[in-house]
């Protein structure tokens, strides 16, 4: 028994640690949904943090917690540079700022000499413990949950909802809107520094545009009304591959056909609002 | 209290408010009236600081607030409804109400995650209020509804509700009757009422003359911009400006 979990543990420890900092990633860009604004950037964020934290522990030696948040802070920091200018505009202006910003990232990975240029970081020592993980993936509940209930999570609803109303109720929308994107930010690059550290390196290709829409579709899939929904998704979206492992080639045909599914006879993702409430309620 | 000085707004090309004056003192009902597409909202989207005007000033209590966003401007203690009613549907009645409070809490972030009593008695106190506004609207019992289940009449009144509990000094009322029945309209010039005399200073847009005609102490005319008359209810139904724009609408 105690072999066979050992045996289990080993083939599976990466899948559930990825579907963790999937998670993480998920409700990153829950943060900037929340508030109605989209962004394409956090994947590009993940990678900052993934760098950043990498370094430091490679090159500085220093402590992974600290490593952790120093990979967290960069982000939020540059979210808040491309933040201020955009966010004051309603609409897509965060969406195509946080593209271009994406491109630009990628670009940088792969030219600078402290990132190992089109190499990556390799050899990045494994300190991720899957405590590590739990420890975060809870906080961010915990997090998630009181901000529900407070009077920063009713007004991220209310932009959300009706931002032109929201500011009449004297909500400064702009500044919620930065800071939900500053603070997603930090959860990306935090995700980035805890998988770089399990994954043993840093590449400059896995952080582009494709990575951005898988995490968007994660929230999308699960659903953007609780917060919920993007970790469901996320959690989905990472075990399905290996779930449908056996069917070979048709694998990502059908993944895509699940999509489908969901995104017609579930437009509002996987879990919902109604979700949690009695069936009494509904209506 | 509210002093609209010269407003000019133009949108393109187009001059929508031309010139547009008029006070309100603190206390009043006062009514702006005037046919569909005279600018009656724009001046309303200009006050609340949704729209910057052209050229012109809006000065409440002595200080120029014309340039300020809407958050400030609420701040100042100017609140609205709008034609179209934007409650947030999604959210509970209460949750509504309570984002009306928005600017009345002021615990921190650090508050919330840890729970701290500063937090708790804020939300404790503050919902109960919530509760006392709801009542004023005698929505008190649907208090967990989605706002977006509630009849077009609700709705309204909760929007009403809202407003007030953002505690302003004045309040901006757009078209509150628009798609009401007779009934259903009175009672809700009687609220209005109700809430005046509770001390809010009051400015209702209605564009049907007659409606207002018996809550309000004075009343301003707008006609294509302009503005063609100004004064009690008596003097503006005698208006002979005032009588040429409705039936020159109406005929
Ligand atoms: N955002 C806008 N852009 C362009 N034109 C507008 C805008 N808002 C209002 N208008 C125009 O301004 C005029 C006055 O509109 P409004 O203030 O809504 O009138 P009222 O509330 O008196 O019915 C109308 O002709 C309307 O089409
Ligand atoms: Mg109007």
């Amino acid at each position: 028994m105690g072999e066979f979990l050992a045996s289990t543990w080993y083939t599976y420890n990466t899948l559930l640690y990825t579907i963790f900092v999937n998670g993480m990633l998920a409700l990153s860009i829950y943060l900037t949904l929340a508030c109605g604004q989209l962004s394409l950037g956090n994947a590009a964020f993940m990678g900052m943090g993934a760098y950043t934290a990498a370094i430091l522990t490679m090159k500085a030696g220093a402590p992974f917690g600290i490593a952790l948040i120093a990979g967290g802070a960069l982000p939020a920091l540059v979210a808040l540079i491309i933040g201020i200018p955009t966010l004051r505009l309603s609409g897509v202006y965060l969406a195509m700022a946080t593209l271009g910003f994406g491109e630009v990232v990628r670009v940088a990975f792969l030219n600078m000499s402290i990132t190992g240029g089109s190499l990556g970081l390799n050899g990045v020592p494994a300190k991720t413990e899957f405590w590590h993980l739990l420890l975060v993936m809870g906080i961010l509940i915990y997090f998630f949950v009181k901000l529900k209930s407070s009077r920063f999570g009713r007004a991220l609803e209310a932009i959300n909802e009706d931002e032109t109303a929201a500011s009449v109720m004297g909500i400064r929308t702009t500044l919620f809107k930065v800071w939900a994107f500053a603070a997603g930010a930090f959860i990306a690059g935090v995700a980035g520094g805890l998988n770089a550290h399990f994954t043993f390196f840093v590449s400059p290709r896995e952080y582009g545009f494709e990575f951005a829409v898988d995490i968007l579709t994660f929230a999308i899939l699960g659903g953007t009304q609780t917060f919920w929904g993007p970790i469901v998704g996320s959690t989905i979206l990472t075990l399905l591959p290996e779930l449908l492992r056996f069917m070979g080639p048709y694998r990502l045909a059908l993944n895509g056909l699940i999509l489908l599914f969901v995104v017609i006879y579930l437009p509002n993702g996987i879990v919902s609002r109604d979700t949690f409430k009695k069936k009494a309620d509904r209506g | 209290m509210l002093k609209v000085q010269n407003i000019i707004k133009d949108f393109g090309g187009l001059r929508v408010l031309d010139g547009v004056v008029f006070q309100v003192a603190e206390g009043a009902i006062f009514g702006l009236i005037g046919p569909n597409g005279a600018g009656k909202t724009t001046v309303f989207n200009i006050v609340s600081g949704l729209l910057q005007p052209t050229d012109g000033r809006v000065i409440f209590n002595g200080a120029d607030i014309t340039r300020l966003p809407p958050h400030a401007i609420a701040a100042q203690g100017i609140s609205r409804t709008f034609q179209n009613i934007r409650i947030f549907g999604e959210m509970s009645l209460l949750e509504n109400v309570l984002v009306g409070m928005h600017r009345l809490f002021s615990y921190s972030p650090a508050a919330m995650f840890f729970d701290l009593p500063k937090k708790r008695t804020e939300e404790k106190l503050l919902r109960e209020k919530a509760c006392d506004i709801l009542s004023l609207v005698n929505l008190e019992d649907k208090a967990d509804w989605a706002a977006k289940n509630l009849s077009y009449g609700g709705q309204r009144k909760l929007e009403l509700a809202r407003a007030l509990a953002t505690d302003p000094k004045l309040l901006l009322v757009d078209e509150p009757a628009a798609g009401m029945n007779p009934a259903e309209t009175e009672e809700l010039m009687d609220e209005i009422v109700q809430i005046n005399r509770r001390g809010y200073t009051i400015c209702v847009i209605e564009h049907d003359m007659k409606v207002i005609m018996g809550i309000c102490g004075q009343i301003a005319v707008l006609n294509f911009g302009e503005l063609i008359a100004e004064g009690s209810p008596e003097e503006v139904k005698r208006n002979p400006l005032v009588i040429e724009a409705y039936l020159g609408k109406e005929g």
